[in-house]
């Protein structure tokens, strides 16, 4: 029996399916997109056959020799483990810590709390306020930590799950229309890292879900 | 020099210093790393800051220093500082592998970090300290309640495919690390658990585990009087 393609559920703008797309892109996987659009239809995250899928009811989940795994730190962290070259993570455990750092600060510290489910919450004409103060503290401290571990990318010259989280993190950014001036080592790492084609071949404007008036 | 890399003094032997835990006794996310460092056997120091008292310790330019997001936990150890828990027991697992806080088998290990993970970025923040101050006092407990429950729901799904004894089989994982201190701040914002039978069993079958013991809230050198247990 054929095992089949690995199935990615994903939402073109979704930052931490990006993230995912990314760490498939840098391997070389194969793979098909199933996109769940978070607004059509009162958002085809919350349809039945999505929660059985995914019980938290959100993008990205993967499917994968046999499993589906949600939560995009946990998917990478398994593509990693599970198909090591190229690796996403330096061998040193001090380095490796420092990735972490970062990812989980972009993960936990900034995202959720901008997630299309929070700004809901927070009624719209509060949202716009809401989204830049978080994502601006969140990059005030990555700014500072970045200087002590940015070489080319976020920690050294390599590439790791670190700059998974921050491209698409900082086109958030700029969707809220936060000024990045204070943040230069963030705009810089972010612009190198664009120039890569796995980043490219990721990116929102050139996924099977992104509507024809964003396509690139 | 020692063998990471720290001068030590000719002659005298100088002690390696211990790790310095900066914790809140209530911070969930605190708690997470206590248990770590206990089951791992890790002296440690801890130095308070208590996320309250003089507008905030955690906005002092010193931690600030220390730890750029302001937050705990933040643990000093072996030269470095590390931020964001799950980074902590992450950085704790790869040097101090015993005992083990992830299974072998990558499948169970990916379940491990998706429960990790939905409690780490899919609770618990929409429900910290700053994100309730912003959304107002009056709005605060109502909040909380509605994001706990959500995420609980999820897990509690979850679990019922994944759990043994613990959650993830019949071996104590970073996911139970992430579990109990998030039912405690689910009680401490008078969550209803009986939705979630397999959330509160696993929970009452840690806490009955001494490493869950000895980092709880109410045991630790912040503890005020009153809470002390």
């Amino acid at each position: 029996m054929q095992s089949g393609k690995p199935i990615l559920y994903s939402y073109f703008r979704s930052s931490c399916s990006w993230r995912v797309r990314i760490a498939l892109a840098l391997k070389g996987i194969d793979y098909e997109t199933v996109p769940i659009n978070l607004i059509k239809d009162g958002g085809q995250q919350f349809s039945k056959e999505f929660q059985t899928l995914n019980p938290m009811k959100q993008v990205p989940a993967l499917r994968i020799d046999g499993l589906i795994i949600g939560q995009s730190l946990a998917i990478i962290d398994y593509l990693e483990e599970t198909r090591p070259t190229p690796p996403l993570l330096p061998q040193d455990p001090k380095k490796r810590a420092s990735v972490r750092e970062i990812s989980n600060l972009i993960a936990s510290g900034i995202q959720p709390l901008q997630n299309l489910s929070v700004l809901k919450q927070v009624g719209q004409e509060n949202q716009l306020t809401w989204a830049q103060k978080v994502i601006a503290s969140g990059f005030t401290a990555l700014e500072q930590i970045l200087q002590k571990t940015a070489g080319k990318y976020c920690v050294g010259d390599e590439v790791s799950v670190a700059d998974l989280c921050l491209v698409p993190q900082v086109a958030n950014a700029e969707r809220f229309k936060v000024d990045l001036t204070p943040y230069p080592t963030i705009s810089h790492i972010n612009k190198t890292l664009l120039t890569l084609e796995a980043f490219q071949v990721s990116h929102p404007c050139r996924q099977p879900d992104t509507p024809p008036e964003l396509r690139a």
